[in-house]
């Protein structure tokens, strides 16, 4: 591994400082603060689901998620986060090919499907809260059901400014590879905690 | 700047593992909707949810391709929350053991069956 170039700071001249290199990401060392994000993020969401798994066990009322929440409508939304995150991938693959109009296509329909999921969320909490009259201090099942997916769609709505910001990074012409892959560090996340939530709140 | 390191490596088939994913989300759904007991249920699910996270932890995320010690990086958090949930189960199992038995007290004094009434709260 090569050593980081020192700076004498008594020395005359214009000489840049080389980052230190570091072991774990030595391309970036912007992913690594973002795998450490990630970590942190994942420790707040376990702990969260774990709550919800502990409150639930030990609630025998708890009643059937199918009967009150809309199974294949979410089934459809995971569906599209998937989908978002192949087209963040291949929005990965095309910078590195340095295709532009590619990367900006996908860096857009990632957007697209960050926004239906949006959309579809809002939709089915305007129906649980309007036409079902659930809210967050109706029961332990309705606190925990919008404190959950509440938490996972901040982290959504975050995700899809932070691609627009890309997106139009991409539009000037000054996107890295570095920049969009740690973007895609952070949406594949989302896609992924998503997972988890809609097993354990839905389908279980 | 050259991309390099971890980038350095054949992508892997993003189509395939979006396959994988959809037809996986479909047998969760078949799997939640199915007659079988509820144990087995939950076993399956939770095997099948881990599956999905497992490949797009690995190839979207691209975690097969990077450092091993990066990796422990995103493991510890899991392993964590694995032990945080089974933390919990003590106290879970004396909550469902004191609501079983307070039910199962009110049930017999329904029936008129209770002479103990210290069981009920």
């Amino acid at each position: 591994m090569s050593q980081a170039a020192a700076v004498d700071p008594h020395a005359h001249g214009t000489h840049a400082v080389e980052p230190v290199e570091n072991p774990l990401t030595p391309d970036s060392g912007g992913k690594l603060g973002m795998w450490m994000f990630l970590a942190a993020d994942a420790m707040t969401f376990g702990a969260a689901i774990a709550a919800y798994g502990a409150l639930r066990i030990g609630n025998v009322n708890w009643p059937i998620p199918s009967t009150i929440l809309g199974i294949p409508s979410t089934a459809v939304m995971t569906f599209v986060l998937i989908c978002s995150s192949v087209t963040m991938v291949e929005a990965l693959s095309a910078i590195k090919r340095g295709d532009q109009q590619k990367l900006k296509l996908f860096l857009g329909l990632t957007i697209l499907g960050g926004l239906i999921f949006l959309g579809m969320q809002a939709r089915e909490w305007t129906h649980l809260i309007m036409t079902e009259g659930l809210s967050i201090k109706t029961s332990l099942f309705s606190a925990t059901f919008f404190i959950l997916t509440g938490f996972h769609g901040c982290h959504v709505t975050g995700g899809v400014i932070y691609l627009i910001t890309q997106l139009g990074k991409a539009m000037r012409g000054t996107a890295t590879y570095a920049g969009i892959e740690i973007t895609g560090l952070y949406w594949h996340f989302v896609d992924l905690v998503w997972i988890l939530i809609f097993t354990f709140i839905y389908l279980i | 700047m050259a991309i390099a390191a971890s980038s350095d490596h054949a992508e892997p088939n993003y189509i395939a593992i979006f396959i994988y994913l959809a037809l996986l989300t479909l047998i969760e759904l078949g799997v939640a909707y199915a007659p079988i007991p509820k144990a087995l249920m939950v076993g399956a699910l939770v095997g099948l949810a881990w599956t999905k996270a497992v490949l797009v932890a690995m190839y979207f995320m691209h975690l097969r391709f990077e450092r091993r010690t990066l990796a422990v990086m995103a493991i510890v958090p899991a392993l964590l929350v694995t032990e945080l949930t089974f933390a919990l189960l003590p106290d879970l199992s004396t909550r469902i053991y004191a609501h079983t038995k307070v039910i199962r007290a009110l049930e017999k004094d329904v029936k008129g069956e209770n002479p103990n009434a210290a069981e009920l709260p």
